[in-house]
Parts: structure tokens; C-alpha cells; sequence
């Protein structure tokens, strides 16, 4: 009787699933897995935001190449749990099976990534998510584009030594650096890289751990403050970094002597920390603003129609709003490419996973889009899926983010050399094979697929 | 009508004693598995399998697990996530050092955790209560420390994170999500029929006495040490054994962050919300805490398209949390003790309809 009634309740909620509307197989169905609520909803809904955004531009513009783009939202809540589901729930919805993956959240990269290997999807991590990725030839799906936290670190190391009166990062010798950062895989990432250079370039680094959420930071601070470094490097996300901020003024560091990871660099987090957060400065892609001519154009063609995604118009052009805008344009550049090869037609994850793998955006197309300055050039190959490498600082002045360096490029022999070695144990663990990527960059070998390694 | 147990004797203490002296409970229970093991695997797409099934599974074994420790034995634990971990990371380096077999594995991933387990579970001899669950957020904090400090245990990965090795139990590959599926839903299985049979033996029996009154289990010879650490080590066992599936069937690649404190507190709920004290309980808890939300998800779009109105994502996710919420409260106001008691209301009404007295 029981059962019955369960399966009926089970019957009815099948019939549900079978009824909800499937996407048009004429369009390219994008999935977005997207946290507006919960303790990260506030950044999800500008990056988001302005990726809708630029999708509807395309839109309003004729699709890509004619073909139209449709999207659906699923809420993560920036949990992995819930980003697993809502993966498997909107692949299932068209063909594309979601165009390729950007979950905007480190934790759910980690726990879709075998899922996209296997389904042929590819994975888009942009400054974020599992950086070994980098080497392609282990990593046939995961692309984790324009520059990783280790390029990133290695970046501010040269900044830092640059604001400090030096040129390149070897002019830190005798220096000290303090690293405040969130006690996560996130925060711990650029640990090796800057142990490493510390041991090269023969500077000291003050390691300083600040557990999640880092609400509370007087204690760490008061650390920073006993240590008299000559800079700190800020790693922090969400409520962290506000909290980060007010400390620093509280303890009396100068804001001057602190940059912050791109994560940590956003209106979202200068705003709430109030003046005490003016002179601090951040990492970037590029320039972000209102002038700037692509977003100026979302204003007038979406905005006007009253068809944008923003409530609050004031977010338009600011630093997470414009990350959001670059997935997009990421997004729809790729599926551009692979239609260059295989013809005007909505593309699958197989074909964008050739399309990303030749990715090629320079100033000049960038600047064709109206978007120059706001990425670096990046160029995807199949043994290199940064794709770039390198990154720009930006400072607050109190009521906005100014560019204030050209983009800077870290030590990317060392840092390829921790990336690889990390790859190659991932393969060891998988017992898989790297792919020849000459092979692939010729198009003799088409396969985008790792060879297993044979059994001893 | 159908559900009634008039005419069934028992005529030997075994068939007085099973586990489901009615019939139409066998029947049911008989083919509700025969539909899981065969039936599900025909019918259900991947997304039911790998989205829904068996994350639902993995977690229903961990809030038995917890159940185990809280329902049965009287002792609030909020480690559970970390002992989750420790059995996935435990896992992982036999397999990746040892070379072995997955189930071993697993097991000694489990066995990991249950050491820990018993460690943690060592202020329970001394302290109860909410005072016991402060002591075991220790655990917590712990074990996720200890992972992502001590490079060793993710095999020196610079985040912490460790990638599953391909599975396969004598030759045979399990890398589809339906074979994965058979595989937790045979663990689940296997281990939620010993847990029955453990709460019905001396062990569950003692277990008991003690979360009504040790003092009393005490006096009629209860040794509390080792009643209350095998409480302990069985509990932290399951969750263990969960936390490996969780890595190798459910989702690839995992971070020590990923066994969170909130992760403890969801299976905390999954345990109250479906019935302390209740092996099926934990299956309608770990049910009600992760399939709700989906599909109200699911759901709320659609619905609100039916009236012709077009509400924002955020919306919908708000009210998700907002229903959801109210759901659990109601729940509880209306049978605190959860939904595996409802279900016995049930069944006990259906056994005298259609006259009621």
C-alpha cells in the first residue's frame, strides 16, 4: 500500500522531470551554474550577471555566427554537492550537454572534473579552480585560461618588488613578505610557488593562515604587525576580505604596502571595509569600468530594452560584473573558433573542446569586440591551457579601481616546472598516458583523450 | 485490507524475532530491492543515477552511521564530515601505496576512521551531552586540519586535493554511473542490514541502556567504556566507508574542505529530521534533506510558469531555503520524532483501516 503510493510519488515526479521544457536544438544551450544566494550569493550575482549580459548582447546582435544562444540557470549556492547536481541536470538538457563548464568556484571544479572528462565537456576554471590543468596533455578538457594563482603569485612577487623601488623579483633579496591567506585548497596554492622563489630570490615569507570564513582577523594582523614585513600579500574571498581590510587600518599596516589576489580585489570588498580600504591594490584581468566601449554598448542595447540581468545597475561595470562579462566573451570567442572549423552550426563539447584549444584573443579582436585592455592576449594550445599568464594591478582610490601597472608576467619557467610535476603525478595516480601534442597542434591526431598506461 | 497480519503465526522464536515478522513488509522490502538493484539500473538516467541516487545513498549511510552513535547510544557527535574524510583520504593511500583492491580498501578506510573515531570519542567518557558534541567539533577542525597540513595524506598535492584511481572488483571496470551505483547501493545495503541486526543484538541492546541511563547500564553491568567507544567506532566506521564512496563513486576528486563542519550538521539534521533512534529513519532524513531541495528547485520554475509569471533565479533560490526551512520546521513540530515515526503512525493505522478506534 505503502510502496504504492511511492512509486505513484515516484511516477509523478518522473512525469515532472519528463514535462519540464527541453532546449530548442537549434541553439547553443549553455549551462550556467549559478550561486546567487548564500555566503557567496552577493559575488555570483555580478559575475553572472554580466555574463547574461553578454550572452543577450550576442543575442540582440544575431547569435553567433546566426546561431542563437540559450542559457539555464541552476542554483549551487556555491556548494559542491549542489553543483554536481546541477551539472547532471542541465547536461542532460541539449545536445551541447552545457557548451563547456564554467562553475566559478574552486570546490565545484574539483568535483565535476572527472564528470567532464568523461562526458566530453569541457571545463572552463578562469583564475581559479585546479591549476595543473595548465598542461593540456594530461588534461584534455580542463582549462584553466589566462593565468593561474602560481602565475598570479609570481606576478605580485615582481609588482611587489617594483613598488619597492627594484625591477625584477630578484631585487627583493633580504626582503620580508608576509602572506595572509584563507586556510583553504584556494589559500594554499601559491604556497609552493612562493616558498620556492623565496628560496631563489632570497627573501623571507611570513606564512599567515586566517581559518575560513576570517571574519575575525585582529589576531593574524596583530601578527603582521610583529613581523614588520615590507609588503603582505592578501589572499581572501567573500567576507574575508572586508574584514582583512578594516583590520589592517585597525592595526595601523598601511593599505599601501597590501595587494590582494584577483578574489580579493572587487568593489565587493572595498566598499564594506569603508576609506580604510583606499590605496589598497589587487590583481586583474584588465581594466573595468563604465567607459569602456563593450560595456558601454550592454548599457545602451540590453539595459535599454530593459532586458539586463543586473537589479542593481550600479554593479554595471564594476570588477566582478566585468569578470562575468570576460566569461562570456570566453565562452562565445570559443564556440566562435570551433565554428570557424566545423562549419555555422550549434557546436558539442567535443568540437568547443578543439574551438578552446585554439582560442586566440589579442588586442586587436579584443579591441574589434570594444573590449580592449580588459584581458590579456591569450593563446590556447594543447600543451599550454593558460592560454596567458599574466595579469595586471589595480589600486582603490576610495570610490573606484584604477589600472595602475601594464601587464606583468611572472617566473613562468619555475612555475611550469611545480605545474608539471604536479600533472605528472595526476597521471601516475590515473595510470594515464600524456597526449602528443605536436600530433594534435598538426591535426594528424584528432583524439582529445589520454591513452591508458599499461598494466604492470 | 491488504496490509494485515491476521493469519500469520509464528510458530519458532526465529520467525518471531526477524526483522520483518509481517509479510507484506517482506514482500515490500523484497521488492523494493529487487527494484533498486534491477529495475533502477534499466529505467534511470544518468542524472537520477549520479545527481540524485547515489549521493542520496552515500549519505544515507553516513547519517546511519551517525544515527548509530546519536540515536542508539545517546551521544551527540558533530565529527561526522570528518570522519567522512578520514575514510576517503584513508582509502585513497591504500590504494594508492598498497596497490589493493577497492572493497578492502574501503574497509580499511572505514577501520581509519573508526580509530579516529574511538579517539574522539574518548571525552564521551567523561562528558555528555551538548558538552560532548563541543568535544567532538574537535574533530572537526582536526582531521581537516591535519589533512590539508601534512602533504602526506593527499600524496604532497599543493591544494590538498586527491583524485580517485579507476575502480574495478575482479577485472570488471566500474566507471559508468550505473555500475557505480550497484556498487553503493551493495555497500549501503549490506551494511544497513548489519546495522539492523547490531541494534537488535546485545551490542544495540547495551548501546541503549546507556543513552537511557548510564548510571543504570552501569549498575546492571554495562561496561560504559567499551559500550559508549564501540558506539563510537562503529559510527565513525560507517561514516568512513561513506566518505571513501563519496570520493570514488560520487564525485572524482575531492578536497579536505569538502568534509566540512556543514556537511556534520547536514547529516545532524538528516538524523533528526528522519528519526532518532531509526535505521529507516536515516534513509527518509538523508531523503528529505537532499532531494527536497532539488526538487523545489525543480519545481518552483515550472510552477510559477503555469500562472504566467517569469521570477528571477534568485528568487526562486531564496524561496527554495524559505520552504525548505518551513518544511523542516513543520516536520518537527508535527512529529519531533521524525519521519521514520510517521511512518510507523502509518502503518499502524493501516493495520486496523478501515475501523479506526
Amino acid at each position: 500500500m505503502k510502496f504504492k503510493k511511492t512509486l505513484f510519488a515516484l511516477a509523478a515526479t518522473s512525469a515532472l522531470f519528463a514535462g519540464m521544457p527541453a532546449a530548442q536544438a537549434d541553439d547553443q544551450f549553455v549551462s550556467l551554474l549559478s550561486y546567487r544566494v548564500g555566503p557567496y550569493g552577493n559575488n555570483g550575482i555580478s559575475v553572472f550577471g554580466g555574463w547574461i549580459d553578454y550572452m543577450k548582447l550576442v543575442n540582440a546582435k544575431g547569435g553567433v555566427n546566426g546561431v542563437k544562444l540559450t542559457w539555464e540557470e541552476c542554483e549551487t549556492e556555491y556548494n559542491n554537492a549542489r553543483g554536481v547536481e546541477c551539472y547532471e541536470r542541465l547536461k542532460g538538457k541539449s545536445p551541447t550537454k552545457g557548451t563547456m563548464i564554467h562553475p566559478v568556484s574552486t570546490g565545484i571544479s574539483y568535483s565535476i572534473l572527472d564528470k567532464t572528462l568523461a562526458d566530453k565537456v569541457p571545463l572552463v576554471m578562469i583564475g581559479y579552480g585546479r591549476t595543473d590543468a595548465v598542461d593540456g596533455r594530461y588534461f584534455p578538457y580542463a582549462f584553466p585560461l589566462v593565468t593561474t594563482y602560481q602565475m598570479q603569485a609570481s606576478a605580485m612577487l615582481k609588482f611587489i618588488s617594483q613598488r619597492l623601488g627594484g625591477k625584477e623579483t630578484a631585487d627583493l633579496k633580504g626582503k620580508k613578505i608576509a602572506f595572509v591567506y584563507h586556510d583553504s585548497a584556494f589559500g594554499k596554492e601559491p604556497l609552493e610557488v612562493l616558498r620556492a622563489e623565496s628560496a631563489l630570490n632570497k627573501f623571507e615569507v611570513v606564512e599567515i593562515p586566517v581559518a575560513h570564513p576570517g571574519i575575525e582577523q585582529t589576531a593574524q594582523w596583530q601578527q603582521v604587525r610583529q613581523a614588520k614585513p615590507d609588503f603582505v600579500i592578501f589572499w581572501g574571498w567573500g567576507a574575508m576580505n572586508s574584514a582583512g581590510l578594516q583590520a589592517a587600518q585597525k592595526v595601523g599596516f598601511p593599505r599601501e604596502k597590501m595587494v590582494g589576489v584577483w578574489w580579493s580585489g572587487a568593489e565587493e570588498d572595498t566598499v564594506p571595509a569603508g576609506p580604510g580600504a583606499k590605496g589598497y591594490m589587487a590583481a586583474n584581468f584588465g581594466v573595468v569600468g563604465k567607459d569602456i566601449p563593450l560595456i558601454k554598448d550592454i548599457v545602451d542595447t540590453v539595459y535599454k530594452a530593459k532586458q539586463g540581468d543586473m537589479k542593481d545597475e550600479s554593479k554595471i561595470g564594476s570588477v566582478l560584473y566585468s569578470r562575468g562579462v570576460l566569461h562570456g566573451l570566453i565562452t562565445v570567442e570559443a564556440i566562435r573558433t570551433a565554428q570557424a572549423k566545423f562549419g555555422k552550426r550549434v557546436m558539442t563539447g567535443e568540437e568547443i573542446q578543439w574551438g578552446l584549444e585554439h582560442l586566440k584573443i589579442d588586442q586587436k579582436r579584443l579591441k574589434e569586440l570594444g573590449a580592449e585592455g580588459m584581458m590579456p592576449d591569450t593563446k590556447v594550445t594543447c600543451a599550454d591551457h593558460e592560454g596567458s599568464g599574466k595579469v595586471m594591478f589595480q589600486q582603490w582610490d576610495g570610490t573606484k579601481w584604477n589600472k595602475i601597472t601594464d601587464y606583468l608576467e611572472g617566473n613562468r619557467t619555475l612555475v611550469r616546472q611545480l605545474l608539471d610535476a604536479s600533472a605528472k603525478k595526476y597521471a601516475e595516480e590515473k595510470k594515464i598516458q600524456p597526449r602528443d601534442c605536436a600530433a594534435v597542434d598538426a591535426g594528424t591526431e584528432t583524439g582529445a583523450a589520454n591513452k591508458k598506461t599499461a598494466k604492470k | 485490507m491488504l496490509y494485515r497480519e491476521t493469519g500469520q503465526f509464528k510458530t519458532t522464536y526465529a520467525a518471531d524475532q526477524q526483522i520483518f515478522p509481517i509479510r507484506q513488509d517482506r514482500i515490500a522490502i523484497g521488492l523494493l530491492l529487487a527494484v533498486a538493484f534491477l529495475g533502477v539500473p534499466l529505467v534511470a538516467d544518468q542524472y537520477w543515477l549520479s545527481a540524485i541516487l547515489i549521493p542520496f545513498l552515500i549519505f544515507a549511510l553516513a547519517t546511519l552511521g551517525l544515527n548509530i552513535l546519536t540515536g542508539y547510544a545517546g551521544q551527540l557527535s558533530l565529527g561526522s564530515a570528518a570522519f567522512m574524510a578520514v575514510g576517503a583520504f584513508g582509502a585513497y593511500n591504500f590504494i594508492l601505496r598498497l596497490d589493493m583492491p577497492i572493497i578492502p580498501a574501503f574497509l580499511l578506510g572505514g577501520l581509519c576512521a573508526a580509530t579516529v573515531g574511538i579517539l574522539f570519542g574518548l571525552p564521551s567518557l567523561r562528558i555528555k551531552g551538548f558538552y560532548l558534541a563541543v568535544a567532538t567539533l574537535a574533530a572537526q577542525f582536526f582531521v581537516v586540519w591535519g589533512l590539508t597540513k601534512f602533504g602526506w595524506f593527499s600524496n604532497y598535492s599543493s591544494s590538498g586535493v586527491i583524485t580517485a584511481q579507476d575502480m574495478e572488483i575482479f577485472g570488471f571496470p566500474i566507471d559508468s554511473p550505473v555500475s557505480k551505483y550497484l556498487l553503493t547501493l551493495t555497500i549501503v545495503s549490506l551494511l544497513a542490514l548489519m546495522a539492523k541486526n547490531m541494534v537488535r543484538s546485545n551490542t544495540g541492546r547495551s548501546w541503549m541502556a546507556v543513552r537511557d541511563m548510564d548510571v543504570a547500564a552501569e549498575v546492571i553491568g554495562i561496561p560504559l567504556m567499551k559500550t559508549k567507544l564501540l558506539a563510537f567506532a562503529v559510527s565513525s566506521f560507517y561514516c568512513g566507508v561513506a566518505g571513501a564512496l563519496a570520493a570514488y563513486c560520487y564525485l572524482g576528486t575531492v578536497e579536505p574542505d569538502y568534509f566540512t563542519l556543514d556537511l556534520s550538521f547536514k547529516i545532524l539534521f538528516m538524523v533528526i529530521v528522519g528519526g532518532v533512534g531509526s535505521i529507516l529513519g536515516s534513509f527518509f532524513g538523508a531523503a528529505f534533506i537532499i532531494l527536497l531541495p532539488i526538487f523545489l528547485n525543480i519545481v518552483l520554475h515550472p510552477l510559477f510558469g503555469l500562472f504566467g509569471i517569469d521570477i528571477s533565479t534568485a528568487i526562486v533560490s531564496n524561496m527554495e531555503l524559505m520552504i525548505f526551512g518551513g518544511l523542516i520546521i513543520f516536520f518537527l513540530a508535527v512529529e519531533p520524532h521524525g519521519l521514520a515515526r510517521l511512518w510507523q503512525i502509518g502503518k499502524e493505522k493501516l493495520r486496523i483501516w478501515p475501523f479506526p478506534h
